[in-house]
């Protein structure tokens, strides 16, 4: 595909480059322009040029932000034979760590069990080099990782070729373990001191053929999956920092408001197992013996409250103020044109492990222990905040349950460390579950105005247009000056090259425009959400290839195939079609439907069966989904993300919104957030891995969602005879919303 | 402060506890038995389940009185040492766990479910309704139905 000219040509030449040691990599300086487009096989589909996505995208920009400091990584070779690799880069789920312990054991010939992969406490020094989001991870690490395991294991290899008295060629390296001529042989475990002290200045490395790969590739499982299972594997709240006393926050009626005053705090402290209380900016906090006595205190306190940012307002609100945001289109003429207008609900990221840091924050010092994706800017607004120097805050990154966008922000590692500074002991700190959607982070509501316009059967035009409450990108990219950069008047800016840098219309639709705007208030609190903007302008531009395809009389397959920009886009739609024997007769109330995407320098497919036979309590029955990530690391891994990506896009296209109502979710549990459950879920699905076709690897972890809402939005409406135009579909208030 | 005798994990403990106190923070904030999770504390999602007398219970929304002079099993009670639970195994076999945060729970009534029904058919495992946000519904169902064969 002419769009991977550029990082093919990247790919050729690090891998095949021999250097010296380590060595620092040169910043690489990108022009952001696009490659010419190929004469397109579709035939007399109107072209569309690249738009920036599909020839500089964020997992680009982003890699290349790292360059000056991607050999800073810490590989270590113990002496008990396992090899240690500081991760700066925070394992939420998406079995970064699996992939990577996978690369080195590959790259130093060594068995998977003695790899270990450790998430690096924040490092300043590595500036924009430590953010988790994007699936940018193993796009900015793959090399530099695989470099680094290069090296160590040619030191291994110098040091045996000393021990033995033999040349480096007859050096064999299998399994952990040197062998030598004639039978000699000695473990890594035994090298690794002697080549601790190897000058290896001038050490010839080269990184192992793609070709020779045994592990890399193969679907392997988690390496943290038996800690799991046996329920050893620790998050923030199981760890035992001593005289971290369970925490918790009583929090404002509407959301983002403050606490004034405290009105029986004295009642309160005499609460049993209670220690502390204090007044900080977002609640008052609680401290116990146990959490269940601090949740007892919590909801003991009476407190009076200033307002928040949106009190009184409802997602009609929202809609509305989105609604006026909108530019109109400019008419028409002489052709015909294809126009919808959608609305999405906010959505809350619900991770099953909700906002949680324990903090100890002390007059000379602080420390913090939190699933953080950028824990440098945790560091430093942690250090500014308790005015401390840098040097004397150490943050500690714990694997988390779940993110989804969420752990971008430190908000709970913030929090904790004011409450810790006021109570003047260690805190650990849990968010309850109705603090976490009610008072957390959210994807923002949408809205989309959509025409395509036509003429003798094909698409002149297509333009989108939408409007989102105010993404918060006040994170940066990672460090304390783009976030300083970003938050305030700069976010817009942020959001728009974001925008441009993530979406992409995959289609040759001839005139291709694709605008966002985000009207600054109702003033929401917002994260990215996996996958960013793309499960709402994608998932609604499939739904509306669906649309145009009935248009033209044309059959969904048959369209796509004719408007896709080049084979290998139609190589993954065609796998899912065949497996899922696309256009097979299905039961009156039942339907296929299809969804493609392309991002992250990955492409993916989804074909699912639904039935609609109740349109107010649909089911997703089958799923077949396709993925082209240019070279998988660990296809079962990969398999679990485009799956996790399904049932997101089941959940909300179906089910799963908030309902803002007077400043405030009304939504509170699992039991009115509707996110799928085990009977939403397919019971029939096939998950097809396409083979490596290059050197590099693409991203995974958010490529699963848009396609599937694409697949899953078009199999309802083909099954219900309705046009989908308001997600999700079916968002009744049925529950008796929970005390604020 | 009353004190509540019960076995957890085969061994007895005494704790002195409110009466109401629930049992998910006497298991993890004073036994220090944290495989049970905290994911809603009102037993909607079920990310704490454990077996009470081998029967599945939330303890986030069971108070330790009722837990006095019966069995308590975590997910750190399932294996009998090194040899783990064959539900466990299916779990490993399949690649069930992605963070992980909910599996223990997911195992826990995955034990209890074939407990009582050796041959669970789909509709069977649609009830059960622990909550997993990353998704992992497709492998449970499959390792529920290969830790039945197995069984």
């Amino acid at each position: 595909m002419a769009t991977e000219v550029g990082p093919e040509a990247q790919a050729d030449e690090l891998t095949r480059r021999r250097f010296l040691g380590v060595v620092a990599a040169p910043v690489l300086t990108v022009a952001i322009g696009g490659p010419l487009l190929k004469p397109s096989s579709a035939g007399a589909a109107i072209p569309s040029p690249p738009q920036l996505a599909d020839t500089y995208d964020l997992g680009d920009l982003y890699s290349t932000s790292c360059k000056p400091t991607e050999d800073m990584l810490v590989l270590e070779l113990g002496e008990d034979g396992v090899a240690r690799l500081q991760l700066p880069r925070m394992e939420v789920g998406q079995g970064i760590t699996t992939a990577l312990a996978m690369v080195v054991a590959e790259e130093m010939e060594l068995p998977l069990a003695q790899v270990e992969v450790l998430l690096s406490d924040a490092r300043p020094e590595l500036v924009w080099n430590q953010l988790t989001g994007g699936s940018t991870t193993i796009r900015s690490t793959y090399l530099p990782v695989r470099r680094a395991a290069a090296v160590a294991r040619e030191r291994l290899r110098q040091a045996a070729s000393l021990r033995f008295n033999v040349s480096l060629a007859d050096i064999e390296l299998r399994a952990g373990v040197a062998y030598g001529p004639g039978g000699a042989s000695a473990t890594y475990a035994s090298l690794t001191s002697a080549a601790a002290a190897l000058s290896v200045a001038h050490t010839q490395v080269q990184m192992k053929p793609s070709s020779a790969f045994t592990l890399v590739g193969t679907p392997t499982n988690r390496v943290d999956a038996r800690a799991i299972v046996t329920g050893q594997k620790q998050f923030t709240l199981d760890l035992d920092v001593p005289g971290a006393l369970p925490t918790v926050v009583r929090r404002p009626p509407t959301l983002l408001g403050s606490p004034q005053a405290i009105l029986n705090a004295a009642q309160v402290r005499a609460m049993p197992g209670v220690v502390d209380i204090a007044l900080v900016p977002t609640g008052v906090a609680v401290a116990a013996e146990t959490f269940g006595q601090a949740l007892a205190a919590k909801d003991a306190l009476q407190v009076t409250w200033n307002p928040g940012t949106i009190d009184g307002k409802s997602n009609e609100d929202i809609a509305n103020a989105l609604r006026a945001a909108m530019l109109p289109f400019a008419p028409a003429l002489l052709v015909k044109t294809l126009d919808a207008e959608f609305d999405f609900a906010p959505v809350a990221h619900a991770p099953m492990e909700t906002n949680t840091a324990v903090a100890d924050v002390r007059p000379d010092r602080a420390e913090i222990w939190s699933g953080l994706k950028i824990p440098i800017v945790t560091l430093q607004n942690i250090a500014r905040e308790a005015g401390l120097p840098q040097s004397r805050v150490v943050v500690h990154v714990i694997p988390s349950g779940g993110s989804f966008g969420r752990r971008l922000y430190h908000d709970g590692a913030l929090e904790a460390a004011r409450i810790s500074k006021a109570m003047g002991r260690p805190v650990k700190l849990m968010w309850t579950r109705a603090d976490d959607i009610r008072h957390g982070r959210v994807r923002g509501a949408t809205h989309h105005k959509v025409r395509l316009t036509y003429a003798l059967g094909q698409v002149l035009s297509y333009e989108h247009r939408m409007a989102s409450t105010k993404t918060d990108w006040s994170h940066g990219f990672g460090e304390i000056i783009t976030a300083l950069a970003a938050a305030g008047p700069g976010n817009f800016g942020y959001a728009q090259t974001i925008f441009n840098m993530t979406v992409a219309c995959p289609y040759n639709f001839g005139v291709v425009t694709e605008l966002l705007n985000e009207p600054e208030a109702p003033l929401l609190s917002t994260s990215a959400w996996r996958s960013v903007y793309s499960p709402m302008v994608r998932g609604v531009e499939e739904l509306l290839v669906d649309e145009m395809a009935a248009l033209l009389r044309k059959d969904p397959l048959a369209f796509r195939r004719s408007v896709l920009k080049d084979a290998k886009q139609r190589a993954v739609l065609d796998a899912v079609a065949s497996a899922g024997r696309w256009g097979r007769a299905m039961p009156a109330g039942h339907a296929q439907g299809l969804g493609f995407h392309q991002e992250y320098r990955s492409m993916t497919a989804c074909l699912v069966e639904l039935d609609g036979t109740d349109p107010n309590d649909p089911r997703v029955t089958k799923a077949v989904i396709a993925a082209d990530v240019g070279r998988p690391i660990n296809p079962r891994g990969l398999e679990g993300q485009l799956l996790g990506g399904l049932t997101d896009a089941i959940s909300t296209v179906l089910k799963a919104g908030l309902h803002f109502d007077d400043g405030l979710p009304l939504e509170s549990s699992y039991s009115d957030f509707r996110y799928a459950r085990q009977s939403d879920s397919p019971i029939e699905t096939e998950l097809i891995v396409l083979p490596a076709n290059r050197e590099l690897p693409g991203g995974a972890g958010e490529l699963g969602v848009a396609a599937a809402a694409g697949a899953v939005a078009n199999a309802y409406a083909r099954a219900t005879g309705r046009k989908p135009r308001k997600f999700p579909i079916n968002f009744d208030v049925d529950f008796e919303p929970a005390p604020r | 402060m009353p004190a509540f005798t019960f076995t957890v994990n085969g061994a007895s403990v005494t704790v002195d506890a409110p009466a109401d106190l629930a049992m998910l923070w006497v298991l993890r904030d004073k036994l220090g038995i944290t495989g049970p999770k905290y994911g809603c504390g009102v037993g909607v999602c079920k990310a704490c389940t454990c077996h009470l007398d081998g029967d599945a219970f939330t303890p986030c929304i069971t108070p330790v009185s009722e837990c006095a002079g019966r069995t308590v099993t975590t997910i750190e009670g399932l294996a009998a040492g090194d040899q783990l639970h064959p539900v466990q195994e299916a779990w490993l076999d399949v690649d069930v766990a992605q963070c992980g945060y909910c599996q223990p729970g997911q195992i826990m009534a995955t034990v209890a479910l074939l407990a009582s029904n050796a041959n669970p058919t789909d509709a069977d495992i649609d009830a059960i309704t622990n909550v997993c946000r990353c998704g992992t519904y497709v492998r449970i169902r499959q390792a529920i139905k290969r830790a039945a064969a197995a069984m």
